[in-house]
């Protein structure tokens, strides 16, 4: 972290409505050019901490800085660097896709000889021009949100701020955002900070997480490293070439195996093992037991059983996940 | 409290554009600015002129004794006009349409900027706009701008319509162009961009506490009531619009917008805005 430029620093940052806790006193740092996934329930304190890094909502307390930035007294300066796509952003229905992106151009105070070339392009990136006229009321889903990312992306943000961005798409549209995400960042050197509660989008795209809890970072670190820390033993997927009494019977004999799971229908044997000096004596017992073994497949754990168990109490500790 | 920095005038007229381009697009907003002038500005005028030469000469000097009576003595002169259809005509078109006229900007102004303000919440594309680069003083003058430019439009093709369709129909019973007169020319210049302010003023403040267009839209009628008592005080005897009563209730509207547009600006905050989204 020290060679690479922090693009958001945030210290004890807190949010209170009321007698709620939105955020609580977050610490957490952000590198130029990552991709960041900021994971949680709803109500888990994500959108509100994007409100406070663009300086729209005032912290109660806690300081912060956004590409050095102090979000609250240079928010204006702050937002012609940033852009953000809200979980909630709707389209002006009675304007046009090139109405939209016209105006924000100039709120963004775009180059006035560059607007229409800039439009032009983005229009044509995400497959909007041939409908660049027609009245946004009229798109699909997926046309909608493809035109509010270009508008997130109309003046070449240095942080890119997405809040659930693949609400509502099919498959087929997520895919596309999730291209857009990771173009931008690795091929633009672009941050992106990505609120999700979508476990395989974060594991698929971000660098790091932080998962939330109730405004509180209950884990942060790259995903690979958090779920690295969280296993425990090694889930194995055997196929087998029948499932019968005496395979079971082996099976049961070994007390330390658990979560095991008999799918007959494609005669796999799902189980975990404490320890990989188990899986020799295991296979040998199968085979004893007469079992023929078509393949044997360690299960790499992943942010979704690193979430759940964050959520059932085996919480690693926040800073240690972190390789960066 | 943050001293507040020169408008990016740029920035405001983009904003502006954006407002104007939805509201005429807008069927629920721009019905009533069409259907409210229409009505108020030519059918009802237009119908009076056409029905005055009808009426019976002895009810008229009736009707005409009554109204007469309410108006101060040395104002009458203003009406001394030859035969009671005549006065009849321009007591009622110069003098009891006055008030009805500030309807107008007030109507126009309150219905654009529901739209604009609990309107755009309610489409949620008001949180877009926070996220850019406007300063919050740049935005509530985009938004006030967007509503107020209109309605001194509006006025000036109502108050052209009106002078057009009174003398036109009224020239059986006049025989002569009457209208407008001073104190008209000075309810236009002076006092209908003032109440416009009021109308969307009030608006501004509704629809912080509100979150629906529908919402903004009804409670924003209660801002008419100040012009329906003035009607009524001149029905009713106790009030006559003489042009240095017409330039007074002017400099008053344009002292309340001025403290109200302080307030507006001072209050609408982006960080208060977002919290209540």
């Amino acid at each position: 972290m020290d060679v690479q430029h922090r693009a958001i620093e945030i210290q004890g940052l807190t949010r209170r409505f009321g007698e709620t806790l939105a955020v609580d006193h977050l610490d957490l740092n952000i590198l130029a050019g990552e991709i960041f996934g900021l994971l949680g329930h709803n109500g888990a304190g994500k959108t509100t901490t994007v409100r406070l890094l663009n300086g729209v909502l005032t912290p109660t307390a806690g300081h912060v800085r956004v590409l050095g930035l102090d979000p609250i007294t240079q928010g204006t300066i702050l937002r012609r660097q940033t852009g953000v796509l809200t979980e909630t952003a709707a389209v002006e229905e009675r304007l046009t896709g090139r109405e939209i992106l016209t105006c924000f151009a100039h709120l963004y105070r775009l180059p006035k000889n560059m607007i229409e070339h800039r439009i032009a392009d983005l229009l044509d990136e995400f497959g909007l021009a041939e409908y660049a006229d027609d009245l946004a009321g009229t798109y699909s889903k997926g046309m909608r949100q493809r035109l509010l990312l270009a508008r997130t992306l109309l003046h070449s943000p240095r942080i890119l701020f997405l809040d659930e961005p693949t609400t509502g798409l099919d498959p087929a549209g997520r895919r596309i955002v999730h291209e857009l995400i990771l173009q931008q960042s690795h091929h633009d050197d672009r941050t992106v900070v990505l609120c999700t509660h979508d476990l395989v989008e974060a594991q698929r795209l971000c660098d790091r997480v932080a998962v939330l809890e109730r405004g509180r970072i209950v884990a942060e670190g790259s995903p690979a490293a958090l779920a690295k820390q969280l296993q425990q033993g090694v889930h194995l997927h055997i196929e087998l070439s029948e499932i019968t009494p005496s395979i079971q019977r082996a099976v049961e004999d070994f007390s330390d195996i658990q979560e095991v799971d008999w799918d007959r229908t494609h005669r796999v044997l799902s189980l975990r093992v404490p320890v990989r000096e188990m899986i020799p004596p295991l296979l040998t017992a199968l085979v004893e037991a007469g079992a023929q073994i078509f393949s044997v497949v360690p299960q790499e754990p992943t942010l979704k059983d690193v979430y759940f168990a964050l959520h059932t109490g085996a919480r690693p500790h926040p800073s240690t996940g972190d390789e960066q | 409290m943050k001293p507040l920095q020169k408008p990016d005038w740029r920035s405001v007229h983009a904003l502006m554009a954006r407002d104007l381009l939805v509201v005429r697009r807008s069927k629920s907003v721009i019905l009533p600015i069409i259907l409210v002038p229409l009505l108020l500005l030519v059918l009802l005028p237009a119908g009076i002129c056409i029905a005055m030469p009808m009426m019976d000469t002895a009810d008229t000097y009736q009707d005409l004794k009554q109204l007469m009576a309410m108006i101060p003595p040395e104002m009458q002169a203003d009406f001394a006009y030859d035969t009671p259809q005549q006065t009849l005509l321009a007591l009622i078109l110069v003098h009891m349409f006055a008030p009805l006229f500030l309807i107008l900007p007030m109507m126009v102004a309150s219905t654009i900027a529901a739209g604009s303000f609990a309107g755009e919440k309610e489409r949620k594309t008001l949180e877009a706009l926070l996220y850019t680069p406007l300063s919050d003083l740049e935005l509530i003058l985009g938004k006030v701008m967007s509503a107020w430019l209109p309605a001194l439009g509006v006025t000036m093709v109502g108050f052209l319509l009106y002078s057009i369709v009174v003398n036109a129909a009224g020239w059986p019973t006049m025989g002569r162009v009457f209208f407008p007169n001073a104190l008209w020319v000075a309810l236009v210049i002076w006092v209908a961009p003032a109440a416009a302010g009021l109308g969307l003023s009030a608006v501004v403040l509704i629809s912080s506490k509100v979150s629906t267009f529908q919402d903004a839209y009804q409670l924003s009628g209660m801002v008419v009531l100040p012009v329906v008592l003035l009607m009524l005080g001149q029905v009713g005897g106790v009030i006559y619009l003489s042009l240095p009563f017409v330039l007074l209730i002017g400099m008053l509207l344009w002292l309340i917008d001025a403290g109200l547009l302080w307030l507006g600006v001072r209050t609408f905050r982006r960080t208060e805005i977002i919290a209540r989204l």
